[in-house]
């Protein structure tokens, strides 16, 4: 069995563990400017959206990137109006997977 | 060891808001499962042995940058791509930390570091939600939000998910692909509180997409997730605007206003 990545998850715990930590055991970061935290708040949106467009919209095509259009697109517009209207983030997961599975079964995708 | 107190407003038994703490854990719980559960098999289409996928929950404790991982992982990104993704990803529990500190500094440091690892969204969400109503705080409410919420859920869930995710012959078939994109996309839309985070989020993605394609994505999403959040800062007043009555209620709002809305919560 492989225990490659176990080094890759150490990596990212490393990398975690004092953004939880730092505060606590170093008050000072409690005094941190306006402008950074806010920046800080941001980051969340920007990356996980960065995430998911890359990820459905940006394929591979002979070792190079590619502009790519699929079912994925309709899944995950499908997830984002459903977390939007129900908050509901397991519901938007559930609908876009099966509308995935069930386009691919049908032949559609 | 005494309790710090800290003005609060409101002063609940500390009995009755531990019972409610324990039924908001168990909320959570069920959700949280339920994520580890599509983590773990997620993990195990993307490549991961039960091993691996279990490592990251219990070394990582970070759904977002977990799920993130495995795409990443998956797309053959290299390892300090997804180590800067994480840490990225996972800057905001800075503002849950300092939040919580006015609170703990009383304790003692290796406690605080035990608890620090423990922090997510919902222990940061459930503790100070039990340390207002009760004005001050309780170790022992912060380790049933932290534990029972979240922190077993996701980690036997993931070794279920893990398990059984070998048995999957071709995921795809599933739509388990789109697991990633959805989630992260989902927690981007319960982050969006408001037009800063609107703007960060859309000009994330619409910096992500075209240096994905014209340099690789990689380069794209950090580059997005950079660029994104300069973006959402420039959309409103200044922050010192928007300061509250003091320092301690101004990082507090910045780290609710960070956290995912209740009822989406379950993802570390």
């Amino acid at each position: 069995m492989s225990v490659g990545l176990v080094a890759l998850a150490a990596l990212m715990g490393a990398v975690t563990y004092p953004s939880r930590a730092t505060p606590l055991l170093a008050p000072w970061v409690e005094r941190l400017p306006a402008g950074a935290r806010l920046y800080l708040r941001l980051v969340g949106p920007a990356v996980l959206s960065a995430l998911a467009a890359a990820d459905v919209m940006v394929g591979t095509a002979g070792g190079h990137p590619v502009f790519h259009v699929g079912i994925e697109w309709l899944a995950v517009a499908a997830s984002v109006i459903l977390v939007a209207w129900r908050r509901n983030l397991f519901l938007g997961l559930i609908v876009g997977v099966v509308l995935v599975a069930g386009a691919r079964a049908l032949g559609l995708a | 060891m005494s309790a710090q107190a800290l003005p609060s407003g409101t002063s609940a038994s500390l009995a009755a808001s531990r019972r409610r703490l324990l039924v908001e854990s168990a909320g959570i719980a069920i959700s949280s499962g339920g994520f580890g559960l599509v983590y773990g098999l997620a993990a195990r289409h993307a490549g991961f042995s039960p091993v691996e996928a279990v490592a990251m929950s219990v070394l990582v404790f970070a759904g977002a940058s977990q799920f993130a991982a495995v795409g990443l992982v998956s797309g053959g990104l290299a390892w300090p791509g997804v180590v800067l993704v994480t840490a990225l990803l996972n800057a905001r529990h800075l503002l849950y930390s300092a939040a919580l500190a006015p609170w703990l500094r009383h304790l003692g440091r290796g406690r605080r570091a035990a608890m620090a690892y423990v922090l997510t969204d919902e222990s940061f969400a459930l503790s100070i939600a039990h340390f207002q109503r009760i004005g001050h705080d309780d170790e022992v409410g912060y380790w049933i939000g932290a534990i029972a919420s979240t922190w077993i859920p996701w980690n036997v869930m993931t070794l279920v998910g893990a398990a059984l995710g070998g048995e999957v012959a071709d995921p795809s078939r599933f739509g388990l692909d789109v697991v990633f994109p959805a989630a992260m996309a989902g927690l981007a839309v319960g982050l969006v509180t408001g037009r800063r985070e609107l703007v960060a989020a859309v000009a994330g993605a619409g910096v992500a997409v075209p240096l994905g394609l014209a340099i690789g994505p990689t380069a794209g999403i950090v580059a997005g997730g950079l660029v994104g959040p300069l973006a959402g800062m420039l959309a409103g007043p200044r922050p010192a605007a928007e300061a509250g009555p003091g320092p301690r209620a101004t990082l507090l709002d910045d780290a609710r206003a960070a956290v995912d809305p209740p009822d989406e919560a379950g993802l570390p």
